[in-house]
């Protein structure tokens, strides 16, 4: 993956620059030591690496907007850094870049029952919200399954999803406000405790906008009342076609499930091996969940066994106890660490339409025959948003090479299929190259309007999501 | 103009040499007036996809919204966002369409479950305002493919470009539904009403104020869970009200008036639309005076002023927003019509229909 070369004349004025940033921030809060500031040279696409030049981690907008000043002036890159979870490499540095992590604001600032809505800092983490609300009976619906470390300013930037939001939506649509700062240090605030803003949207692009656009340092998010209850049952198929066609008559039927995972074989095995979870010998698995009292629940799940049974499953298997929703999540939850355990991977992200389902599982296995890897499948049937594992082992030579070759093909086939590159992980420098696949060239220009209008020195995390030569005449960086 | 396709819808925005005031069904003449040539986009009109095993559909900008519910309806699905019709508070004819939807973000009282159209909407396709055929998003529930053009189109009353194609997530058709009634309430406890019923886990997905002081809380889903949680916020609600209750029928046309704010149409005077957080929605109708309907728990305040007030001017210092919809066009002229914004909001507002519309040709000023 090609990065810009670093500007030599950044490069420089690193003691000066970094002089200036102490000179707005705690000592501790800028950071440049040699060692100290690896741990901020990637994210958690942990292939593509690069120190900064400085990392600053300041507390409040006043200093998030103090920093920008001083990189607007100098001509400096900035980097925004959430927790670091990112999978699309979103975060990387550049050498001559600053970057900026939004960890040490993490307070609730206002909590709002009757208005249904928490104000709070977005360096907090995403269960961190969830948190602060439970206690009372509400929650914050997305939920990647980073949820335990990833910052609300990720979600933001990345616009996450989780298994739930088939009911719930993304997190745009769980987002009220934001307070953030832009490029030239000036700060805005777009939205609030009312339910739609004035004028444009600009809400709407800053979310999803891979931190180009702004720093966003507050945000104002929709709490919801937590359901009386919730009940998951596991159904066991004999092949991935039938599994989709379940998931598609569901979806038909009129019942709202909250999600529908799906695993394959590979996954099912690699996730028995790791947690035993009990989950049944089979081609393909499907972990359905509604949410209600225990007389809706059974009214639900009622309606959706009777669908899987017309599909002949191996296995149909609902929880009668807490302990066995545990069990039946267990597998699911625990899927990528486990992959993690037997292999290294590649996790991609592209979605389809739901029917489409069986084709792409069939081509996505030709594929990775024909590369010579293999692919573990596990993703949110409901709304087509896949999730293949491609298996390799980074000690052997040329063997990343190949799982991003394969990895390419297989979201082309999204593409090709209807769908899209990246459901919910983002773009980053991961996919940046791919963007021509699924936009054409007018499309992608219009994108780039939008950041000149923001930033109009693309100084702001400057060399991701836009193929490098689209953007080449764009950024000084 | 009456383009018939995409193709020609941007050949006549190419060739448009002075503003144009672009036009869906033209039942919805709201923001500042613009002079100019028609476009008309009813000629691009059909649907392209239906995939009701994916809960999407994708539909031409012109094809009237009665069509879209038509063909939904046969599949037992539906818009998940109620959009209003404004014919009868506006008094204006025509038939609406899905891009007139989309260019105003219309939402209705579902919004405060299932979000507003911009939520809804999962692709675009547009002409901008140099004639380029433009597409963001597409067919499917999850994208973050690029930056988010779908949501900036929502809302942004045809001035960015002329939407000529939108997909959306669509919803089934609840089975069953009923509303729970409490009489004479006033604002104050008429919103703690609201907000009990919503910060509730009974799923309400409509609670509004009617101007009489009735306060009607939705309930929609499986016929038993629908009764379960009917009885089950009756209880929440105890304290407030005993509670009456509208089945079928009586509780869908209830809420049709709701969402077409019908309860005001007839009223003479301008007719503002405000956006506040619920709790303010007292103290709103307390500074404006007036009749009111309150939807979205308080979220969404119609109110009818006399012509001409500066609604604004009355409710300093609440947060939120005022949309003046309903005035002649002097007032519309005068006061304007959308909140006016933070100047570096503005700056960014400006900047972006500078960029996609350089030459200034779409709806100038509309939205000021
Ligand atoms: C094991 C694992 C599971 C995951 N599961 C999911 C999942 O289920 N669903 C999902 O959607 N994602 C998932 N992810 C991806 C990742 O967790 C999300 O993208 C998350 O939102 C990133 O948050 P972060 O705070 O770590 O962001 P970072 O990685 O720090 O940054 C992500 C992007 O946001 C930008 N950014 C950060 N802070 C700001 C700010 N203040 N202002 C503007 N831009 C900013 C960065 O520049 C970068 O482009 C998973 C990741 C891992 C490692």
């Amino acid at each position: 993956m090609q990065m810009p070369q670093p500007n030599d004349s950044v490069l420089d004025r690193r003691a000066r620059i970094i002089t200036m940033l102490q000179e707005v921030l705690p000592a501790d809060a800028v950071i440049h030591d040699e060692h100290a500031i690896r741990a901020y040279e990637c994210d958690a696409l942990t292939a593509y690496r690069c120190p900064p030049l400085a990392a600053v981690l300041p507390g409040s907008t006043d200093e998030v907007a103090a920093v920008m000043r001083i990189c607007h002036a100098e001509g400096v890159p900035v980097i925004p850094r959430g927790s670091g979870t990112g999978l699309a490499g979103g975060a990387l540095p550049t050498a001559d870049s600053v970057l900026l992590g939004v960890a040490r604001m993490r307070e609730v600032l206002e909590v709002d029952y009757a208005n249904r809505f928490v104000r709070v800092q977005t360096g907090i983490t995403n269960l961190a919200v969830t948190g602060a609300v439970e206690g009372d009976g509400f929650f914050y619906a997305p939920d990647p399954s980073s949820q335990l470390a990833c910052a609300i300013a990720g979600n933001i930037a990345m616009n996450s999803g989780g298994a739930h939001c088939l009911k719930y939506g993304v997190t745009t649509n769980n987002l009220l406000g934001v307070t953030a700062v832009l490029m030239d240090g000036s700060v805005v605030e777009i939205g609030g405790p009312h339910m739609d803003a004035p004028g444009l949207d600009l809400l709407g692009v800053i979310c999803g906008s891979e931190g180009q656009l702004a720093v966003v340092t507050e945000a104002v998010l929709r709490v919801l009342p937590k359901p009386e209850g919730a009940r998951p049952v596991l159904m066991g198929f004999g092949s991935s076609e039938v599994a989709g066609a379940c998931v598609s008559d569901i979806i038909k039927a009129g019942v709202l499930p909250v999600a529908i995972e799906f695993m394959d074989r590979p996954c099912i095995r690699a996730c028995e091996d790791f947690a035993g979870a009990g989950y049944p010998d089979c081609e393909a698995l499907l972990i359905v969940e509604v949410e209600g009292s225990d007389a809706e629940i059974d009214e639900q799940l009622g309606l959706i066994k009777q669908i899987a049974r017309r599909h002949d499953p191996l296995e149909l298997r609902e929880a009668t106890s807490d302990e066995e929703a545990k069990r039946i999540w267990l597998g699911r939850k625990s899927a990528f660490g486990a992959m993690g355990q037997i292999n290294d991977y590649i996790c991609l992200d592209g979605t389809i339409p739901v029917s489409e389902l069986p084709r792409v599982l069939r081509r996505t296995a030709e594929l990775a025959r024909h590369h010579g890897l293999e692919v573990a499948n596990v993703f949110h049937a409901g709304d087509g948003n896949m999730h293949p594992l491609i298996l390799f082992d980074a000690n052997k030579p040329g063997d990343l090479e190949t799982a991003e070759a394969l990895g390419a093909d297989i979201l082309k086939l999204c593409v090709e299929v209807g769908g899209c590159l990246t459901g919910e992980h983002g773009v980053g420098i991961e996919k940046r190259d791919l963007m021509t696949v699924q936009y054409g060239p007018d499309d992608l220009e219009a994108q780039m309007r939008v950041k000149d209008v923001f930033d109009p020195r693309w100084l702001l995390n400057p060399a991701k999501v836009f193929p490098l030569e689209v953007s080449a005449g764009r950024r000084v960086a | 103009m009456r383009p018939m396709n995409e193709d020609e819808l941007a050949e006549a925005i190419r060739g448009a040499e002075g503003p144009l005031r672009v036009r869906g069904g033209g039942t919805r003449p709201v923001g500042r007036p613009v002079t100019g040539e028609v476009l008309e986009t009813g000629g691009v009109a059909g649907v392209s996809l239906y995939d009701p095993g994916a809960l999407t559909l994708v539909v031409r900008a012109g094809t009237p919204l009665a069509e879209v519910a038509a063909v939904l309806a046969e599949e037992g699905q539906m818009l998940p966002f109620e959009p209003m019709d404004h014919r009868a508070v506006l008094g204006s004819g025509g038939e609406p369409t899905i891009g007139g939807v989309v260019a105003g973000n219309v939402s209705g009282p579902r919004r405060v479950v299932a979000g507003a159209c911009r939520d809804s909407m999962i692709g675009v396709r547009f002409v901008d305002g140099s004639g380029a055929v433009l597409r963001n998003g597409g067919r499917v529930m999850k994208n973050v493919t690029g930056y988010d053009l779908v949501r900036l189109m929502a809302g942004s009353y045809g001035t960015l470009g002329v939407v000529s194609e939108v997909g959306f997530k669509v919803l089934p058709v609840p089975e069953a539904e009923v509303s729970l009634v409490l009489e004479d309430m006033a604002p104050g406890p008429a919103v703690a009403a609201m907000a009990a019923a919503l910060g509730s886990a009974y799923g309400v997905s409509g609670a509004a104020r009617e101007p009489g002081g009735r306060v009607l809380l939705r309930l929609e889903g499986l016929a038993g869970s629908v009764a379960h949680r009917a009885q089950a916020l009756a209880g929440v609600l105890a304290r407030h009200e005993a509670c009456a209750r509208l089945e079928k029928d009586e509780s869908r046309a209830a809420w049709a008036a709701i969402r077409d704010v019908a309860a005001l149409a007839d009223m003479p005077g301008d007719v503002w639309r405000v956006s506040v957080k619920p709790s303010d929605a007292p103290k709103v109708l307390d500074r404006a005076g007036g009749t009111a309907l309150l939807d979205w728990g308080g979220g969404l305040v119609w109110l009818v002023q006399p012509e001409g007030t500066d609604l604004r001017a009355k409710l300093g210092g609440i947060g939120g927003h005022a949309t003046l919809i309903r005035a002649s066009e002097a007032t519309r002229a005068r006061l304007p019509v959308f909140h006016p914004e933070p100047a570096a909001l503005a700056r960014l507002a400006a900047g972006l229909r500078e960029k996609f519309d350089p030459r200034g040709v779409l709806n100038p000023g509309l939205m000021g």
